[in-house]
Formats: structure tokens, sequence, C-alpha cells
């Protein structure tokens, strides 16, 4: 079970199963969307995601909202404009009616709220146990505008990381609204669709390099990531870190890295050093970039790891989250 | 010079014989050779003598009794710094000969020779030092073949002069003589130096600016007054040294060991000292023979000791030396300018690492301005390069007193361990050639070992992976342990813990070698590192491993184990352990012992209110707790013996937060010292595994029960039993009474654990149908640096007529576990 936690074990059932069997140059690439060359030269991004939360309903939003803000994301942090989605239903029998009502009710507002359309879908109802509640599964379709390219083989050493917006509310709200943890949270889910955000630091920073929506693993799994694909390294300073003080104190109690806590609103862009200020600012002009900033530095050194200077002048290195967090001391 | 001429051969009657004796270990550059020369004399042989890739090779012919005893005596009574690893004898024919030879080595290509470790300065260069008519008077580099840097100024092989930091100081016409005159003191000892040709001392200032520099007798004794003036003043200076730069303060000055203690962020951990002489030592701790023997071993290792209370002692160093403790780490001065610092007016100094807190030693210079500079008023520098960092050793006296080693590092690496008796009994030929295994070793207080031959070869203390500096250097050391063998490992080990950063590093190493990797259980390792250091892995062995936490093969965490290693230590059997409880949140957890003494007591079904855990905690962490507890996540079942130690001293209300590795059961050890006897608690009682009747489970809730009971039955108006460290005004008498029942108390945790252990362990020996006479029980883990732990289970194994084995070579903590590790390797391949 802890090959679906992100991090490590996931990237290794990629690799071994999916791979294997499937692998062609638009999957290779291993982007939150797979860009395809249309014959008159026009280039569509194509994603697909399926959603399986537990509860189907948490402070701040639903699965409804997350199939939805969250196809559109993995198309906007591959370069795209979302435009169109479908959406299919695993419904376990005796979902109440007004349920899906209203998670069906959040799709179409996230929908209407990023510009998208969802144009077509399926449902199946299966037996009591067959499924938890509900999962729903969204494709969608974007274009990429011309000229737009964004790949990690163009991050140089110096570029700054732009991290979009505070970590770890979403999946702190969603473990505090299973309601095993006598825990009162006064913070929500951070679900939103980020592709005005992206299209903002696009336009503030041109020469963007790189982005990735920081869901599963967080934003520690997605430096981790981007330090394996480049070889290079990833700096990242202590101070910077943008933490809600409730978040923070979440994790905290529970023992948590907020690194490795999932994001459904927060992105991680690599920006050439010129244009990181121009990018936060942009971000930080629009709801959900209020609190944008440059969380670290890439690096010729170390290749391929994630460190963090430390408030006391040391250098901890941020590893690729591996299973459920043990503790290392003895 | 290619041969000398030593002794002439008397003329004899009767027909000699002729031997070849070969001596393999660490034997070149350590005055061997002359040794053998010497020898030779007095026993009136001739032949030869020469070093060879690995060896000393020494043919001797004379009457035979006189082989005999020479050949006897030439490993018994080998020079200081020499380490015989083995000796083989082979009859030759006689040759007609005349003298006895000491011949020059050609270097042979790919010659690998062991390297010494590094040797305090001896009493002979020390009366030099302080001889104004010396030549070397007061130059900080002295040494000679008995003493002095060795492994930390290695920069490859073989080792010779012009593979060590000293390759970059050409020898003056003296010292060439004197290093090439095998009747001479400093016949081949590498780092020989003078005032004409040495390294030379560099004071700089904090920023890096060069005040002064010098090697003799005009300007070093005003870089010297300068350091000591700015130490007595109450300044932090850094001193290069032998195996890293130390951050050294006045001791006894309060307001230095604070300064210290905030510019190194390290609010707690005692701070080692460093006492100019044994007088010195002794009026600040206990020292008996046993202390002595280990202060003055030429090892220089930090001896842990119980620190004098009375208040009459002429020399009182600083509380916050060690605060919360009764030990004081104390060492001897090691290095020239340690003799040179310290005097009756500045008799003891703090020396703790020259780092930043949790990183490598800083060794180079411009790495010192930068990392230390910040921390340090001055720096006093030198220009001879630290190649290999190493650490200060530690050891503690035990409750037999012998040698507990704590960290082995400085003066002990790179020796080597030999990993079965059959090294010994059937000569360095049974194991030539055995498997090349590289062990990764632990997460914190780091090392790696490389198996060559039979032997372990254990690197210095690494340290705590958590930190990128520390990661390079394991990459390094490892790289030097395959260089300096000339090995290729044929398997890699690494522990199961998924999330160390050692495992990591040993994949990698792993498809580097293209072979393959091995995971190994982390109390295995423990049981196997002390099999392997006393050569007894080819029988069964069974072994309390008590621990902090260690990844268990259930995927729960283990730490307070009963286990039998078999299969010549390629299997260990989990016979028993402590019952579990739900440890919460991972690492966070382990800083807070509040939390987890919550955690048990609520598991153990008692309430805590009122109890001194819940009081420390605010009530939002109490309802987490309360409620990761009653859930299915956010906890891992444990039954680690070193978290509930943490759990008992929160419960004391000793220590409810730690700023440093297991200090909640550290200060409750102390606590425990300081009862005059334990109080009376329920027997404890083992009982077998609901799900496996083979296992037999030692409960600890009835431990916590009764100390619950302890604390709020006693004294209405203090049933809070509020925490030590939060006093507030009530009166001290009352104080003192709840002080000495939470000793008798802690004293109590530990004699209870230890019957219930010695209880479990004779059980379980008995259902397995080991002879219960005299069976060795192995006492390993962590947990067994604990000296009042380590003495009550000693003592409860042998009422119930069983034998102990500790640890002598190294330590019982995760320091030791690339030991075990390399060893379960060598048995795995073997199988
Ligand atoms: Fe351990
Ligand atoms: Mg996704
Ligand atoms: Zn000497
Ligand atoms: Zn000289």
């Amino acid at each position: 079970l802890a090959h679906g936690a992100g991090g490590k074990s996931s990237a290794a059932l990629t690799a071994n199963v999916f791979l294997e069997a499937f692998g062609n140059p638009a999957l290779d690439a291993l982007g939150d969307a797979a860009v395809l060359d249309l014959p008159d030269g026009q280039r569509l991004a194509f994603s697909t995601d399926s959603y399986v939360v537990n509860p189907i309903q948490f402070p701040g939003g639903s699965i409804g909202d997350l199939a939805v803000n969250g196809t559109i994301n993995d198309l906007a942090v591959s370069g795209a404009i979302p435009q169109w989605i479908s959406a299919g239903f695993v419904i376990e029998e005796g979902l109440p009616m007004e349920t899906l009502r209203a998670l069906v009710q959040d799709m179409a507002n996230a929908a209407v709220a990023a510009g998208v359309q969802i144009v077509t879908g399926d449902t199946k109802v299966v037996a009591k146990g067959a499924a938890d509640q509900v999962f729903i599964n969204t494709a969608g379709i974007g274009l990429v505008p011309a000229g737009r390219r964004l790949s990690s083989a163009l991050v140089r050493p110096g570029d700054r990381i732009v991290l979009s917006g505070p970590m770890g509310a979403h999946g702190m709200a969603v473990m505090l609204a299973r309601g095993d943890l006598d825990i009162e949270a006064d913070f929500v889910s951070d679900t939103r669709a980020v592709n005005g955000l992206v299209e903002a630091v696009l336009a503030a920073a041109p020469d963007t390099r790189w982005l990735r929506d920081a869901t599963r693993g967080g934003v520690g799994t997605v430096v981790n990531e981007l330090a394996a694909d480049t070889d290079l390294g990833v700096v990242l300073d202590e101070d910077t870190l943008p933490v809600e003080s409730a978040v923070g104190g979440a994790c905290e109690l529970l023992g948590i890295d907020p690194l490795y806590v999932a994001n459904e609103g927060a992105f991680v862009a690599v920006v050439p050093e010129a244009q990181a200020p121009a990018a936060v600012t942009a971000l930080r002009s629009l709801p959900g970039g209020e609190q944008a900033c440059v969380i670290g530095v890439v690096a010729d050194d170390p290749p391929g790891l994630v460190v963090m200077q430390t408030r006391f002048g040391g250098t901890r290195v941020v590893d690729m989250l591996v299973g459920d967090p043990l503790p290392r001391i003895c | 010079m290619n041969t000398t001429a030593v002794q002439l051969a008397p003329a004899h009657g009767e027909r000699p014989t002729r031997e070849r004796i070969v001596v393999t270990g660490v034997v070149q550059g350590v005055g061997f050779r002359p040794h053998v020369a010497r020898l030779a004399r007095t026993h009136h042989l001739v032949g030869s003598c020469r070093n060879s890739t690995t060896c000393v090779t020494i043919e001797v012919q004379g009457p035979s009794e006189s082989v005999a005893a020479f050949a006897q005596e030439v490993v018994a009574q080998a020079p200081p710094m020499a380490r015989v690893l083995s000796v083989a004898r082979e009859v030759l024919p006689v040759a007609r000969e005349r003298d006895f030879r000491i011949e020059a080595s050609a270097p042979e290509v790919g010659g690998r020779t062991l390297v010494p470790p590094d040797v305090a300065v001896c009493e002979a260069c020390v009366r030099e030092l302080t001889d104004p008519a010396d030549r070397r008077y007061l130059h900080p580099f002295i040494t000679c073949t008995d003493c002095g840097p060795r492994l930390t100024i290695v920069t490859g092989l073989p080792y010779d002069r012009p593979a060590t930091s000293m390759a970059a100081f050409a020898m003056c016409e003296r010292c060439a003589a004197e290093y090439g005159d095998p009747q001479d003191r400093r016949y081949h000892a590498q780092p020989v130096a003078c005032p004409d040709c040495g390294p030379q001392l560099r004071l700089l200032g904090a920023d890096g600016r060069l005040l002064a520099a010098g090697r003799d007798r005009h300007t070093v004794p005003g870089i010297v007054e300068q350091t000591r003036a700015a130490l007595l003043a109450g300044q932090v200076v850094a001193i290069k040294g032998i195996g890293g730069f130390h951050l050294a303060v006045d001791a006894r000055r309060p307001d230095a060991v604070a300064l210290l203690r905030e510019r190194k962020h390290r609010p707690d951990q005692p701070f080692a000292l460093l006492a100019r002489d044994v007088s010195t030592a002794q009026l600040l701790a206990h020292v008996d023979a046993a202390a002595r023997g280990a202060l003055t071993d030429p090892a220089r290792p930090i001896v842990v000791l119980r620190a004098r209370t009375e208040h009459t002692r002429p020399i009182r160093v600083a509380p916050g030396v060690a605060p919360g403790l009764d030990d004081l780490g104390i060492m001897l001065p090691y290095a020239p300018i340690h003799y040179l610092l310290t005097d009756a007016q500045l008799p003891v100094l703090v020396m703790t690492s020259g780092n930043v807190s949790g990183e490598p030693l800083v060794t180079d210079e411009a790495d010192a301005v930068a990392r230390l500079g910040p921390m340090a008023d001055l720096i006093l520098s030198h220009d001879r390069p630290i190649v290999v960092p190493c650490e200060d050793s530690v050891v503690t006296i035990d409750d037999q007193g012998e040698v507990l080693p704590i960290r082995r590092s400085r003066g002990y690496a790179p020796l080597p361990v030999a990993l079965s008796s059959e090294v010994d009994e059937r000569g360095p030929e049974a194991v030539q050639g055995a498997p090349v295994v590289l062990a990764a070793g632990a997460e914190v207080k780091n090392t790696a070992a490389l198996t060559r031959d039979g032997w372990a070869f254990v690197s210095a203390h690494v340290g705590d992976l958590e930190n990128l500096r520390t990661r390079r250097t394991l990459a390094a050391v490892t790289a030097d342990l395959v260089d300096f063998h000339d090995a290729r490992p044929q398997l890699v080990v690494a522990d199961a813990h998924p999330g160390y950063a050692s495992r990591a590093w040993a994949e990698d190493a792993a498809q580097q070698y293209d072979v393959p990797l091995l995971s190994v259980q982390h109390h295995h390792a423990h049981l196997a590192a002390l099999a392997a250091e006393h050569g007894r892995l080819a029988r069964p062995l069974l072994g309390l491993v008590l621990d902090g936490t260690g990844y268990g093969c259930d995927e729960t965490i283990w730490g307070g184990e009963l286990l039998l290693l078999t299969d010549g230590g390629a299997a260990a059997h989990r016979l028993g352990h402590l019952s579990t409880w739900p440890l919460p949140g991972g690492d966070a957890a382990v800083r807070s012992p509040a939390r987890l003494a919550l955690a048990a007591l609520l598991h153990a079904g008692i309430d805590p209110a009122g109890l001194a855990p819940r009081d420390a905690l605010d009530p939002t962490e109490v309802r987490v707790i309360e409620s990761v507890v009653r859930g299915r996540t956010g906890w891992v079942a444990t039954s680690s013996a070193g978290r509930l130690f943490d759990v008992v001293s929160s419960l004391l209300g000793v220590r409810h937060r730690i700023t440093y590795e297991a200090q909640a059961a550290i200060e409750l050890e102390a606590l425990a010292r300081r009862a005059d006897r334990p109080t009376r608690l329920p027997r404890p009682t083992v009982a077998p595994h609901p799900d496996d009747a083979d296992r037999l489970v030692l409960d600890t809730a009835p431990l916590l029960h009764a100390i619950a009971e302890h604390v709020t039955g006693r004294l209405p108006e203090h049933a809070a039993g509020r925490a030590l460290e939060h006093r507030t005004g009530r009166p001290p008498e009352h104080d003192k009474l709840r002080t000495r029942e939470n000793a008798s108390l802690a004293l109590a945790t530990h004699t209870w654990l230890a019957q219930g252990l010695a209880e479990l362990t004779l059980h379980s020996a008995r259902r397995h149908k080991l002879p219960t006479r005299g069976l060795d029980v192995g006492l390993t883990g962590g947990c067994f640096q604990n000296r009042a732990l380590l003495a009550a289970t000693r003592r409860a194994l042998a009422q119930r007529g069983l034998r102990t084995l500790t640890h002598r070579v190294v330590p019982p903590n995760d320091g030791g576990l690339s030991l075990g590790q390399a060893a379960i390797g060598l048995a795995h391949l073997a199988r």
C-alpha cells in the first residue's frame, strides 16, 4: 500500500510495471500530462487521474473539487491552457443521492471557476464493498500555446525555486477530516485550479524552465524528482518555507514534516534568477498566490540531492520519502 | 644506506636452526624492524629483516631455544604502536651468515601496509618538548616512532612519508639522519619534524586574519601566551589538533561555558574536558586504577567518570559542562600543543568537537574560518594538513572495572578486529582470501566496515547521516577502506530500515560494485558485533539487545529484544522481548519523552491525570496523543527499552523534552545513582506471546502502574509530581524528600527491568533447551552504555547462574553496528 503514497515506492511501481508494458516517447517523459503533436503543428496536452480520497468531503472541498482541479492543474503545469474534461464515476451502491448531487455541483462550480467544460462522462454503480463511496476519474485536454516549452532539461544552476503558496493544508485537512485525531483545525484544504496562477507566472517570467504541482508526496517529493531528473542540486532555505501556523502546529503534533504533505493548489516553478522577483510579484497579486515565495535555488552541488540550509548553518539532506516516517534515532 | 650491520654472530658449537618468521599487521613505521634487530642481538641471532607488502619478513638463525624465545618475544615485546595480526613460522636450511641486517625494502607495486592509529605524544617526546637543552624544545609537532599522528596524515599507500601530509615538509639534514638511523628513536617515523623543518602554528583572528606564526622556541611562546590569555579571559578558541579542530574554553568559567553553548546551539549535551594531568583529573572525578589506565592509554580517549561532588575540591568546573549529570568526560593531553596550553593556571579546558552541530569535524583552516569563525574569538591553527578527520574516542569504566567503548575513533581506528578465533588457531592462511564485505553501518553514530582475510576494518566515527557533509564522509571513508585494502567488495550489507540514508548509500554501492545487497535487522547486527569481537560467531549466542529504536522484521520498532544468534552469525531468532506499546509520530515523539510517556500510560490503562507527563504537555498535545493512541494510524508498536527509559524519566519528572540523544535516559541513570536503595516494586512476570507461544514477553505495564501509584500516593500536596526542571516555590525539604523518593524509583526501574529480563532469558533458554548452567548471555545495544543497567542486569543474570559477555572493542551503541553487519555478511556468504 505504500505504493500509493508518492515518493520512492510509487516511482518504482511506475517504472517496473507501467513503463515496461506501455513505454512510448510521450509516456516516457512522465510529465503530469502528455504533450502530443498534432499533424497541423498544434500541440495538445492530455492528462488523466483517478480520485479516491477518504473522506469524500472535507473542510475546503470535496472529491468533486479535487477531480476537476487535479486534472486542470496537471494540464496547467504542463504549460497547457486547459479546455475540456471528462468525468467517470464508480459509485458504491447506497451512496446518498444528495451527496452525489453535491459532489457533481462542486465539479460544475470548479469547472466554471477555472474556465473549462466537462464534455463527456460515464457512470458505473458497483456492489457495496466493491468501492468506497465514490471514485472519480477525470481526463483533460488542453492546448499548448505555440513556442511554449517547459522541461527539466532547461533547468540551470542558479535558477530559483518558486512555490506558489503555503504547504501542507490539503493533506492535513483531509487527515483531520477523517475524525480519528482530536485536533481542531482552523485551516482548510487549498484545493483550487492553478491555471490562472500558472499563466501569470509564464507571463511575468517568460523563460520559466519547469513547473510541477506539489500534490502527492508534497513539495519534498517534487524537488527530489527535479534533482533526480536534472542531476543538479536543490538547496532549500529552512526559514523561507511557507507553512500556515495552524498547519505547522498540527504537523508538529503528529511528527509529520509539512514538506511531504500533499497540496492541491500549490505548484513549484523553476525560473531564471533574474525573472524570479517578477514571478513572485505576479503570483502574489492573485488569489491563492498571496504567500508565493522563493524557497530555494538550483545548484551544481550536491548533484541529484535536495538539501536544506538549516537555521544553525547545517545542511540537512531532504530525502525522497520512503513509506511511513519511522524513527531513525536509535 | 642499504644494509646495517648490527651484531656479529658468536661462534657456537652446536648446529643452529634457521627460521623465517612472517609477521603481519601494523608493523611498519612503528619501530618494528629496530625492535627485531635489538631482539636478535639480545639472543645472539644472525639473519635479516625486511618489509614487504603487508608484513615484516624476518629470518633468524641460531640455537633453537634462542630462535623460539625470539619468536615469542618479537610479538610479546612489540613496540607500543605495533599491532600484530598474525605470525607464521617456517624452518629454512641453514645459511652462512655473520650478522643481523635490516634490509631496505624496495617499494613494491600495489603494496598494502596497515596504517597505524594516531597515538598520544610519548613521554620521551614530552620530556624533550619541555627541555630547553633539547633541539625540539617547544616544537609543537614533536614526535617519534612511538607516537604522533598516523591515520590522520595518510594521503595514500604504501604508508611512507611521501604518502602523508608531511610530504610537503622536506626534512632538514638532522631530521633526515634520525629518520634513516635504525638505532634512533625516530627511525622511519613518518611525521618526524623539528623547529628547522617542521610545520608551524598559525594564530588567526575569528575573521581569518593571520596574527602570528611559528614553530620554534622564539615564536611559539608568544602564540601560546596569546591563546591562553584569550581562554583565561573567557573567550572561545578553535584549536587544531590531530583529528580535527576543537572548540575550547576555560572549563572553570560558567560564563565561558554558557557562551560556548549558546554559540554552538548545544543547550545540554555534556562537553568533554581536557585535564592537564592525572592529578588534575583526580580533582575532578573519581579515578581508580582502571580509570587511570584508560586515561593514560596511548589512544587517549575521553573517559566518562563519576564527578567528585565534594565542595572542597580546589578545581571546580562550571555546572554547565554537564548539566543534570554526575559524570564528566575527561581526557589527558595527546598533542604537544595540549601540553603547551595547559598548566596550573589553566588546568582544565572544555574541548568539544570543532563543528557545526551534527556535522563532521572541521579539519581545514579555511573551513575553520568559515564555519568555526562565527563561534570562536580566536583560531589556533597549524599548517600540517589533516587528511583523515578523526573524532576523539570515548570510553567508560563498567561495573567490573573494564573499559567499555562508547565511541571508537581516534587512537583505535583503523585497527582491525578479528572476526573469528580461527584467525589465531589456524594461522593467516586459513582466512587468506576470505570474502570482502562492505558494511554501511547505522544512521546515527555511523561507522562503516570492510572485511578482508577474516579481519574487519571498522572506520572512525562518521556521525549522523541526516547531514550532507556526514554523508560525504561516509562515501569518502568507504572509498578509503576499499582503496587501502585493495579490495573489491563481494557483498554490501545495510540495515533493514527503509528510511536510513546508509541503506540508500549501500544500494548505490552494491550497484556500483555489481554485487548483492544484504539487509540485516538492526538488533541482529548489534548481537553479531558482540559475538564478532569476542571471536565466538561459530557457536550460538543468546543476547539481550536493549536499544533505542531499530526497524524490526515485523515492521514494528524493536529495541528490547532477546535474540539467539546462530549459523555463524547468519541468523537471529527472536526468543523474547518487552511488551509493545504505541510510539506516536516518528522522530518527533522521540524528542519528547512526555509524549511517549502519555502514550505508554494510556496504553497501560493508567489515568494520566495528575502525573508529570500530562502536566508537561499542553492540552492540545494531550488530546492529540490520546486520539493517536486510540486510532489505527500515526503510531507504530515498539518494544524499545530505550524509549521505556524515556517514559519513566518523564513519569518521574526528570526530563520531558530532550535536546540530545538519550538525554532523558542518561539523566534518569544519574538520578538512580543518588538512591540509597531501590523502592520495592512487584515482581516482573513473563508470559508467552498470545500469537506465538515460542516467544516470551516481559510485560512492562506493571512497572508503570507501580511507579504511577508511588508518585500519586505520597505527599498529597505534591501529587502532581511536577518536573524537577521547573521547580516552584515549594519548601526545599519537600523537594529533597521527593527527589530521594524519585531516585529510589529510578533505581528500582533499572533493577526491575534487569530482574525481568534475566527471568525472560532464563525461561527462554529452558524453553529452547539451551544448557542454562554457565550460559553466556551477550549484553548489547545502546542502553548498555548505562552502567547502572549493565551492573543490575549482570547481577540478575548471575543470580540465575548465567554469565555475561559485554563489549570491549566496539561500542554497544550504533557505532558498533557495522562490525556486526560485516560479520553477518561473511557468515551469509559462507552458508
Ligand atoms: Fe541501535
Ligand atoms: Mg496528478
Ligand atoms: Zn614520541
Ligand atoms: Zn628538522
